[in-house]
């Protein structure tokens, strides 16, 4: 009784409404220095904000990876704020950071699966682990293997799937409990052209249920077709954000759009690839 | 509840996965608390044996046989009047023949005083000290010497329990080795214990590593590895108490009623449902510290 109270007083706070304006990322400045003295991240500044699409790129060891691991706290940052959701995490006890974990789904290049578990238990261990009732896993989990396509597999231990439905469990896990952001780091690193595709559609299905997404990725095809907002990173620093940019700079130009469309790809590609991902849209 | 069940899922598929290691550390451990459950009952009797020893501890002041009632009441008071005197009892002649009869045995006691035709025995006056450590104090403030002469009437002060000495020197040392042999072991099982999380640990670095990512609290990621030594621990416990239970009712038992010494356990305060207690939780706290030092220093999560 007291408790629903108190969550009724806290809806009436006026600090709340602007809290959920706030970009979900948002970085200050934020300067990463290794303990050898590398400095991986040079003052990056930089809002996404919620239900955002957004593309990170930049060659190897340009600070990706390492942005990606301070938005878990895995990493913290050596000068500046990095704050999610309105809230600086940089300030955030050990104990609050789980709970900071449990709203950012993750997804990584060599999918992380527990290979002595069945796809429905690698699913379901997300839940499991934080605490989740049965029934909401029993509830949750067929939903989730359902929207990533992978209801026929649920028994089918990971060594079994192609790295496709490897990486799909994965992003299933990810999104199993529904977090407000989901970070993608290089999640069609290992995979084909075509199934990069379905992975990729994948994530854009989930963007489209309101969740932000963030991917760092290699892949310039992916990049320059579906024109989504690119962050570009050079030797730790912030060298290019468009809204809706290609893999380079040179392929936002008029001239490579033309060209790609000339040439059949690009433009013609991105109508396909959105069609496919509205067929099977969530709404 | 279905928490609770997940941990003890997570601890026992990681238990059967490290069978080796696992069997080793359970090993050890039946091999200590075994061990111990045969030293507690050891200590506990030597220790009996030896404080009956040291009740015993007296000094005998024997007096001339011509000493007049008077001066015996006389020298009572005085000797209680030393400090540190319990108390003190007085022995006539025919009561230590009494006591040689018994200690000889009546034939040759006979035979010894009919040889002298007298009884050959002093009357004596049995001092007990409050506390053992005492008697040295007491004995020199009796005995007659050239600076002091306390009694007229007493001829000789003699210590009867000098061995008493000699049995505490060999099972102090006896509890020594017995108690570094033991340390020794619950270190060894310590170690194992911790070596088996730490196995555990790497053999499932992956699911911490998911489970980090996913949001568990760092006490949910501990308690699956928690709850593996700990169940180590009880495995040893519960052997090494049945074979103890089985070598007490086959070995020690029997032989009871034949030994003094193995019978005056059952005497003693310790008796086996306590050391049964004593001897599992010994096992299954080691097995807790050894889990828990080995998260504190390799799980960093």
């Amino acid at each position: 009784m007291a408790r629903s109270r108190k969550r009724h007083e806290h809806e009436d706070q006026p600090r709340r409404p602007r809290a959920r304006r706030a970009p979900i990322i948002e970085l200050n400045d934020v300067t990463k220095v290794y303990p050898g003295g590398h400095m991986a991240l040079d003052r990056v500044s930089l809002a996404i904000g919620r239900g955002e699409f957004v593309f990170l790129v930049g060659p190897t060891g340009c600070g990706k990876s390492t942005l990606i691991k301070m938005l878990i706290r895995e990493l913290s940052a050596t000068d500046g704020s990095v704050k999610i959701a309105g809230r600086d995490i940089g300030a955030l006890s050990e104990k609050k950071i789980p709970q900071l974990r449990r709203n950012i789904g993750t997804v990584f290049q060599d999918f992380k699966l527990l290979p002595n578990r069945t796809v429905y238990d690698n699913v379901a261990y997300a839940l499991q682990v934080i605490g989740a009732s049965r029934a909401e896993i029993r509830e949750q989990v067929p939903a989730t293997l359902r929207l990533v396509g992978l209801s026929t597999k649920l028994h089918s231990y990971p060594d079994q799937l192609s790295g496709g439905e490897q990486q799909r469990v994965s992003v299933a896990r990810a999104f199993v409990n529904h977090p407000p952001l989901l970070l993608a780091d290089e999640p069609s690193g290992n995979l084909d052209p075509v199934t990069s595709i379905g992975i990729m559609q994948l994530l854009y299905r989930i963007n489209k249920t309101g969740t932000t997404v963030v991917v760092v990725t290699h892949d310039r095809e992916m990049v320059d077709n579906m024109r989504r907002r690119v962050v570009e990173l050079y030797e730790g620093r912030v060298v290019r954000d468009e809204v809706s940019g290609g893999y380079t700079e040179e392929s936002t130009t008029e001239f490579a759009m033309r060209m790609r469309a000339e040439m059949g790809v690009g433009a013609q590609d991105e109508r396909q690839t959105n069609g496919h991902s509205h067929d099977h849209g969530l709404a | 509840m279905s928490k609770l069940l997940f941990f003890f899922q997570e601890a026992f598929r990681a238990l059967r996965r490290n069978g080796a290691p696992t069997l080793a550390a359970i090993v050890t451990t039946v091999v200590t608390v075994i061990l111990l459950g045969v030293l507690i009952p050891i200590f506990q009797t030597t220790q009996a044996k030896s404080d009956e020893v040291r009740g015993e501890l007296n000094i005998q002041a024997s007096v001339f046989d011509d000493a007049t009632k008077a001066e015996l009441v006389d020298l009572r008071e005085e000797l209680l009047a030393i400090p540190n005197v319990a108390s003190v009892q007085f022995i006539t002649k025919n009561e230590a023949l009494k006591e040689l009869e018994e200690s000889l045995g009546a034939e040759k006691a006979n035979e010894l005083t009919s040889a002298l035709n007298s009884n050959p025995l002093p009357a004596s006056f049995k001092i007990t000290p409050d506390d053992a450590a005492n008697l040295k104090a007491i004995e020199a403030a009796i005995e007659p010497t050239k600076e002091q002469f306390f009694s007229p009437i007493v001829s000789d002060v003699f210590d009867p329990t000098v061995s008493s000495e000699e049995i505490e020197e060999v099972t102090s040392a006896l509890k020594i080795v017995l108690s570094v042999i033991t340390a020794l072991l619950v270190l060894a099982s310590l170690m194992l214990v911790g070596n088996t999380i730490r196995l555990s640990i790497y053999t499932r670095r992956r699911e911490v590593e998911v489970m980090r990512l996913v949001g568990a609290t760092r006490w949910f990621i501990r308690w699956p590895f928690m709850i593996e030594g700990v169940v180590v621990g009880f495995a040893g416990g519960l052997i090494a108490i049945l074979v103890l239970w089985i070598g007490k009712i086959t070995i020690v038992d029997p032989l009871g009623d034949t030994f003094a010494f193995l019978a005056a356990q059952n005497n003693s305060t310790l008796n086996f449902p306590v050391l049964v207690g004593i001897l599992f939780a010994a096992s299954v706290l080691v097995s807790t510290i050894g889990s828990g030092l080995t998260l504190r220093r390799f799980l960093k999560v």
